[in-house]
């Protein structure tokens, strides 16, 4: 290849993907590294990466314990019983109770949080939520980044971890390409925090051609922090909770906001209520541990957001949609509808393009919703990711192996979307697990665990020659025929994400077969999973962009086969309304509350799952 | 589209090349001007609309979904510290808004964690972070632990 290699030796801490949860392991591991090397390898431009890239209205996540608002265990219930009792409180709790902290400092970075008048409070969105004006969040924490950071390198596709080859089961770096130059990026690295952040595009998305990019979670959220790490041997856990959301229709314009704050509501298409009516039913098939519409009137005990999108998938399925939200009262009061529109300008501008596009004015009309396609994530309504260590004083032994944050592959650390078992952690949670795990990382290194690593010529050079293999493919192979696209010895990234979406779409749950599977389905899914990947192996890329594609569509792959393990093992319906396992459809506590665990075998490609135990560390009650 | 670059006003300086996450934009060889090389992969998240010096790109709604004839337009002012919105409807209605995007200089307000004092043993065997127990409440209050919250750990529930 004509494409220099450039290699970054002596790096301490080197943060792949630097969106919510990188930009906080980089910031704050200068504080405890202060003579550390500290290393940022981003796929885009860290002033506008990741799912925050346009902007965000509210935080999500915070306590106000200072105010005596909530505390952490407060939220660790909370999130449990969204979660239908599965999520590593050791994790949440840890979240839970830095992530005030956090979102102090945003403040003192200027990111403007709006504050209740009276109280002289954040102003509460919901009982989690607070309301910014967040156009700037990710150009502000970018900006706390590389204030922290020794090299930003932008525009690097991180492809692959590099592993010691003195010690197996370590890591020592990255390696990927610049997709501006070309040129082949080594780096070496004692540890390695990763928050490549979670998957879009896995399954099928609702529009089609041009509209496919408007997705809900970005575009470009790759699935690369769970293929690297699913690449690299490290456990994964609850892959095989996908998140699907209830969104207005096409936009897919977020409905906290308006459920929370402008206080609007949901009818059906002839202006019904319709949620409670679908519950009796459904708390035969939960239990009513999952689903107790009375308590939770009493308690305030949120319905799990799931369950919410059964009632509104079943009342479709009966046909009385279009599902509305009633927005027209709230929007007669200006301040309420400058709110609702503010509210997409700053994080979902595509929704106020399509309703100004079709004449749908929420003050005159009340706009419809829709559930979207599944989505693979860590740190929103849902708990995908890494199987990682908790911290030391709140951890059961089984949850801890020394560094919190740390996944199962040594010096291989987690933040945001890419660590699993923290739902609810959003924005400001996922910055701060990037802050914990760069504390852990330094202690680390401190400790001394990362003497003595090795990375041979050959691992570096064999990782190249894979790396650009796609456009020596597409070299040998384009003049077999006149042109086109259509060739017999190649597929392009685009054919080839087509040809994932439909899979896993009919497979293994996505919306056109109402998101059903069930053990058979799933096995052909692996089946035409296994084949897809040898086709992988003749993907062609005729520039370096399309290289790009081709690495985001080989690690949405390896996140997609996971997905399908995990649903495959878990028998049972945990989550009505995510997915159903159409031949085990009762949430089945006898035997499946535990967490799962999936470990993929870098040699051979074979999974092994097991049962982990959910340890409930929080009492209940309030 | 999505994003579209106007012919007469763009200058080809690469500004939306630079910021573009899904890299997309793209200058033209021939024309040497940008375009957007990919729309189905855009996700009509304005960040090159923002970053345009010359206000040469736009948005028009995705095909499959969106009729002709809207637009919203985006003016963001760093130095201001605001950002504007204009949004015209098919049928003519026009709404404009105006939100605050920072409330500090830009570059002013984030220390130099390299500056500060270094972390005391003691500070790395604990749990807290830069700046904690300080920054959690702003006062006084340390960092929550279960025992705080009258919780035990509740070892071996394992169903
Ligand atoms: C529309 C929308 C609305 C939301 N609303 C809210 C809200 O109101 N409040 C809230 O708190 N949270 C909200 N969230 C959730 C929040 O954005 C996420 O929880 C958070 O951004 C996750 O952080 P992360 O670091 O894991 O991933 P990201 O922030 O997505 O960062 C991942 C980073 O990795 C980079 N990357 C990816 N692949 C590679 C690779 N191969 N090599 C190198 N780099 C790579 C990406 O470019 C990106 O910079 C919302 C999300 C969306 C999409
Ligand atoms: S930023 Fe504007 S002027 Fe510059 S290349 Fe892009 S479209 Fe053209
Ligand atoms: S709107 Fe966003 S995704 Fe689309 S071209 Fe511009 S920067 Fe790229």
């Amino acid at each position: 290849m004509a494409y220099d290699t450039i290699i970054e030796d002596g790096i301490d801490i080197l943060v792949v993907g630097a969106g919510l949860g990188g930009t906080g392991a980089a910031w704050e591991a200068r504080f405890w590294g202060q003579d550390k090397k500290i290393v940022i390898a981003e796929k885009a431009n860290i002033d506008r990466s990741g799912a925050v890239a346009q902007g965000l209205y509210a935080i999500n996540c915070y306590m106000g314990t200072r105010w005596g608002e909530n505390n952490p265990e407060d939220h660790v219930r909370y999130a449990r019983i969204d979660l239908m009792g599965l999520v590593r409180e050791d994790l949440l709790f840890d979240m839970a109770r830095h992530v005030d902290s956090t979102v102090h400092q945003f403040e003192e970075w200027g990111l403007p949080i709006m504050k209740n008048p009276e109280t002289g409070h954040y102003l509460r969105e919901g009982r989690w939520q607070i309301m910014i004006h967040g156009e700037s969040y990710k150009p502000i924490v970018a900006e706390a980044a590389k204030k922290s950071a020794d090299k930003v390198f932008n525009r690097i596709c991180v492809t692959h971890l590099l592993m010691d080859e003195s010690k197996p089961n370590r890591a020592a770096g990255a390696v990927g390409f610049n997709v501006r130059t070309g040129n082949y990026h080594v780096f070496k690295s004692k540890t390695v925090i990763c928050g490549a952040g979670g998957a879009s595009n896995i399954f099928k998305p609702r529009s089609t051609g041009e509209g496919a990019g408007r997705t809900w979670y970005a575009p470009w959220s790759s699935a690369s922090a769970y293929g690297l790490m699913i690449d690299a041997g490290a456990k994964m856990t609850q892959m095989e909770n996908r998140i699907v959301l209830a969104r207005f229709k096409d936009g897919y314009g977020p409905v906290g906001a308006y459920f929370l704050h402008l206080k609007t509501y949901t009818q059906n298409g002839l202006g019904e209520e319709y949620e409670s009516k679908w519950f009796p039913e459904l708390q035969k098939m939960v239990g009513k541990e999952y689903l107790d519409p009375e308590a939770s009137h009493l308690t305030h005990r949120p319905i799990p957001t799931c369950l919410r999108n059964h009632a509104l998938i079943s009342e479709v399925k009966a046909g009385r949609g279009p599902i509305h939200m009633v927005t027209m009262q709230a929007f007669q009061d200006p301040h309420l509808e400058e709110v609702g529109w503010e509210n997409f300008l700053g994080m979902t501008v595509g929704q106020a393009v399509l309703w100004a596009a079709t004449d749908v004015d929420p003050k005159n009309e009340n706009p419809e919703l829709t559930t979207s396609e599944p989505y693979v994530m860590g740190s929103h309504a849902t708990c995908s990711g890494a199987w990682c260590s908790g911290p030391e004083d709140v951890s059961p032994s089984d949850y801890f192996w020394g560094y919190n944050r740390m996944t199962t592959v040594e010096g291989l650390f987690g933040a945001g979307d890419a660590v699993g078992g923290t739902p609810h952690a959003f924005s400001s949670g996922s910055f701060t697990e990037g802050r914990l795990a760069a504390k852990a990382a330094c202690k680390y290194i401190d400790d001394g665990k990362a003497e003595g690593i090795v990375v041979s010529a050959a691992q570096i050079e064999r990782r190249g020659k894979e790396i650009y293999k796609p456009l020596e493919h597409y070299r040998i192979y384009r003049n077999a025929v006149v042109a086109g696209s259509v060739n017999p010895h190649f597929i392009n990234p685009q054919q080839g994400l087509d040809r994932l979406q439909k899979l896993m779409d009919e497979y293994c749950g996505g919306y056109t077969v109402g998101y059903m599977t069930n053990e058979k389905l799933l096995n052909i899914c692996l089946k035409k999973l296994r084949i897809m990947e040898e086709d992988l192996e003749n993907l062609a890329a005729q520039d370096i962009h399309e290289l790009l594609r081709a690495w985001e569509l080989k690690h949405r792959h390896r996140a997609a086969e996971c997905v399908t393990q995990h649903t495959l093992y878990r028998k049972e319906t945990r989550w009505p309304g995510y997915y159903y396992r159409g031949d085990a459809m009762k949430v089945d506590d006898a035997n499946w509350h535990v967490l799962t665990v999936s470990r993929r075998d870098p040699e051979t490609g074979g999974y092994t799952m097991e049962k982990a135990p959910c340890y409930h560390l929080v009492s209940d009650g309030e | 589209m999505p994003t579209f670059v106007y012919m007469t006003r763009c200058d080809g300086c690469g500004h939306c090349v630079d910021i573009c996450p899904s890299d997309i934009m793209h200058i033209d060889p021939t024309y040497r001007r940008a375009y957007n090389i990919e729309p189905n992969m855009c996700w009509e998240c304005y960040s090159c609309v923002k970053a345009c010096p010359q206000n040469a790109i736009d948005v028009r709604g995705y095909a499959d979904f969106a009729p002709l004839g809207h637009s919203v337009r985006v003016d963001r002012d760093e130095r201001k510290g605001t950002i504007a919105w204009r949004i015209k409807f098919r049928d003519g209605t026009e709404k404009n808004f105006l939100s605050p995007i920072t409330t500090k200089p830009w570059g002013t307000a984030i220390p130099k964690l390299a500056d500060v004092p270094a972390p005391s043993k003691e500070m790395r065997d604990g749990q807290l972070l830069y700046n904690e127990p300080k920054y959690i409440r702003l006062d006084d209050g340390g960092l929550r632990t279960l025992e705080d919250a009258g919780l035990k750990l509740k070892k071996g529930v394992y169903y």
